[in-house]
């Protein structure tokens, strides 16, 4: 599993705090404890409260890379957020651009500015892709998988690896009125977009949004991740610091035959995603 | 019709393991070895993927053998009782990468040698031959926490390879091992989430993980060599896909496991052909079967099967 660490996020009021204060103390201890706990990448991510974005970006980036190694999560839904933080970020051991739907209503092209700005940064950047578009996110399965076919075919055509490319079918909070229908639908997006190219693009999911203000947050957290493994899913971004969350989908990977059984397979499972 | 493209990559490799230590080093080697280090399966992706080339090593044994067929003698038949001439002619004349002492002499059931005798045979071959060398235990868990560790320290600052250890039997050969500076050769009986278990207990005593060879046992033609094909290359994949308890390279023990067969040994079978040529065939095509499933350090016997499979290796690693 590709695990995307969450907690470099302005939306965490310590995190916010620290961008405010610029306290490096809290941002790096983050990244190492995150990287302790088995993350493959670290989410980073300025949040909205931040005045000059572009300026906080650049600063958590060097903040993190001063004392961290472990790969980055540029995460934005501005490009030019997105750009400054790969200006100052050391790219090679890998970076994730986070994330672009297919197109906007005010920017069409927003898409192949996010491949762009991959393949201009070397073979070890890949981006994220959202299964929306102008007309926002979808609700069925069909319609899902349709956007993931076109956002792989713009790949595709400007020649750009479908293995760099880490699909995200959307999770919205199972709470919202109506919603409860979503997993499924996701789960059946998922099946069928595993198979639309080959080399098969990643699955990633947003985890924790799915139980954004429910109760029992974790475990609904877990069993979700526990079923979506089961449907092909091998990253997603979540809170590393959840044990228990860990340990499921240790279990859940063993189960699947993605990694090999052993007596101490739980103790492992942390060391294996870097 | 073009032929389609079906490489596969892989985000990891074997781990890369480098034997023997020189003078400048501590040691008194002339010469090292490196295995390991492939990046795809056998054949698989571009020549850049291949790693090190798989070396042989020639087994010689600390006495002399009792149960070997006359074919498998003949050739060694002036130094079965001198370690030392039998590793120098394993080198010069058969063409050994490397040499693997094999104790089967302290085995109780066996010579039931001391500890002395098999420091000697240590001392004596680490000065009769320059290559790096595997130090093998007899496979008797009591005698070999007894015994190995003298070899081991016979042999220190050599970085030889140093073995086996077993999930219920690691502890004194690896905190030998990890003294003496050498490495280590973890063993499970041609089961993998054993074999995974074991690297993870000796990783928890703090020997380096790019110390280990895994050795999964090994099945000869015709008897459970599927066996260990499918687990040699199962570890293979799990190696490329990240999997860092298995990523370690493969040690294979061809020469005992063949001989033991039959088909190879059997004189008065007139209907499977001369038995001169047979006991070297199924060697070698053990050996070469083997070699597919991803093997970096085979341990053979006989200098036409070495032979062989030497120019095998050298056609397809080029």
């Amino acid at each position: 599993m590709i695990l995307i660490a969450e907690r470099i996020n302005g939306m965490f009021k310590d995190v916010k705090q620290a961008i405010a204060e610029k306290n490096k103390q809290i941002i790096q201890d983050l990244a190492k404890k995150q990287t302790e706990a088995g993350a493959s990448y670290l989410d980073v991510n300025v949040g909205t409260a931040a005045a000059d974005q572009q300026a906080a970006m650049q600063w958590l980036v060097e903040t993190i890379q001063q004392t961290c190694s472990t790969p980055l999560c540029l995460d934005s839904q501005k490009p030019n957020v997105i750009a400054a933080g790969l200006k100052v970020a050391n790219t090679d051991p890998g970076i994730l651009l986070n994330s672009s739907p297919l197109n906007r209503k005010t920017d069409e092209e927003i898409l192949d500015k996010y491949i762009e700005m991959a393949k201009n940064t070397g073979p070890k950047a890949s981006i994220i892709t959202l299964t929306m578009d102008k007309n926002g996110v979808p609700q069925d399965t069909d319609t899902r998988v349709a956007i993931a076919a076109e956002i792989i075919s713009k790949a595709t055509e400007v020649g750009f690896d479908t293995q760099r490319l880490f699909i995200d079918p959307i999770i919205l909070p199972v709470k919202v009125p109506n919603a409860q229908t979503q997993p499924t639908n996701i789960l059946a997006a998922m099946d069928q977009i595993r198979i639309l190219a080959e080399p098969t693009p990643h699955m990633t999911i947003g985890l924790s949004n799915i139980s954004q203000g429910a109760a029992e947050r974790s475990l609904i957290n877990r069993v979700f991740l526990a079923i979506a493994v089961s449907h092909g899913l091998d990253s997603a971004i979540a809170d590393v610091f959840d044990e228990k969350l860990m340990n499921i989908l240790a279990t859940a990977e063993m189960l699947m035959n993605k990694q090999i059984y052993s007596d101490s397979f739980l103790k492992v499972y942390s060391s294996m995603n870097k | 019709m073009a032929v389609p493209e079906v490489a596969e990559s892989f985000t990891s490799e074997v781990s890369q393991v480098t034997l023997g230590a020189t003078k400048d080093e501590g040691g008194t080697r002339t010469s090292k070895i490196t295995v390991g280090g492939a990046r795809n399966v056998v054949y698989g992706g571009s020549p850049d993927d291949t790693g090190e080339k798989p070396v042989i090593a020639m087994d010689v044994i600390d006495t002399r053998p009792k149960d070997w067929p006359d074919i498998l003698t003949e050739p060694y038949k002036d130094v079965l009782d001198s370690p030392a001439d039998w590793a120098k002619k394993a080198i010069t004349e058969f063409g050994a990468d490397l040499i693997c002492i094999k104790f089967d002499g302290i085995h109780p059931d066996k010579a039931d040698k001391d500890a002395a005798s098999a420091v000697k045979v240590t001392e004596e071959v680490l000065n009769a031959v320059g290559v790096p060398l595997v130090l093998w235990g007899c496979g008797n868990d009591e005698k070999d926490n007894q015994i190995m560790p003298k070899v081991s320290e016979a042999a220190k600052g050599q970085n030889c390879l140093l073995g086996t250890v077993k999930e219920d039997n690691y502890k004194s050969l690896t905190a030998i091992a990890l003294a003496d500076n050498h490495h280590l050769i973890t063993e499970a009986p041609l089961d993998i989430n054993i074999a995974k278990q074991v690297n993870i207990l000796v990783s928890d005593m703090g020997f380096p993980l790019e110390k280990i060879v895994t050795f999964q046992a090994t099945g000869a033609l015709g008897y459970g060599i599927e066996y260990s094909y499918s687990i040699q290359e199962r570890q293979r994949l799990a190696a490329l896909s990240g999997d860092k308890m298995m990523a370690m390279p493969v040690i294979c023990d061809v020469g005992y496991e063949a001989w033991r067969v039959k088909e190879a040994k059997l004189a008065d079978a007139p209907g499977w052909g001369h038995v001169k040529d047979r006991g070297p065939m199924w060697e070698a095509a053990t050996a070469i079967c083997l070699l597919q499933a991803g093997t970096d350090i085979i341990r053979m016997r006989h200098p036409r099967a070495v032979a062989t499979v030497k120019n095998f290796i050298n056609q397809i690693w080029q």
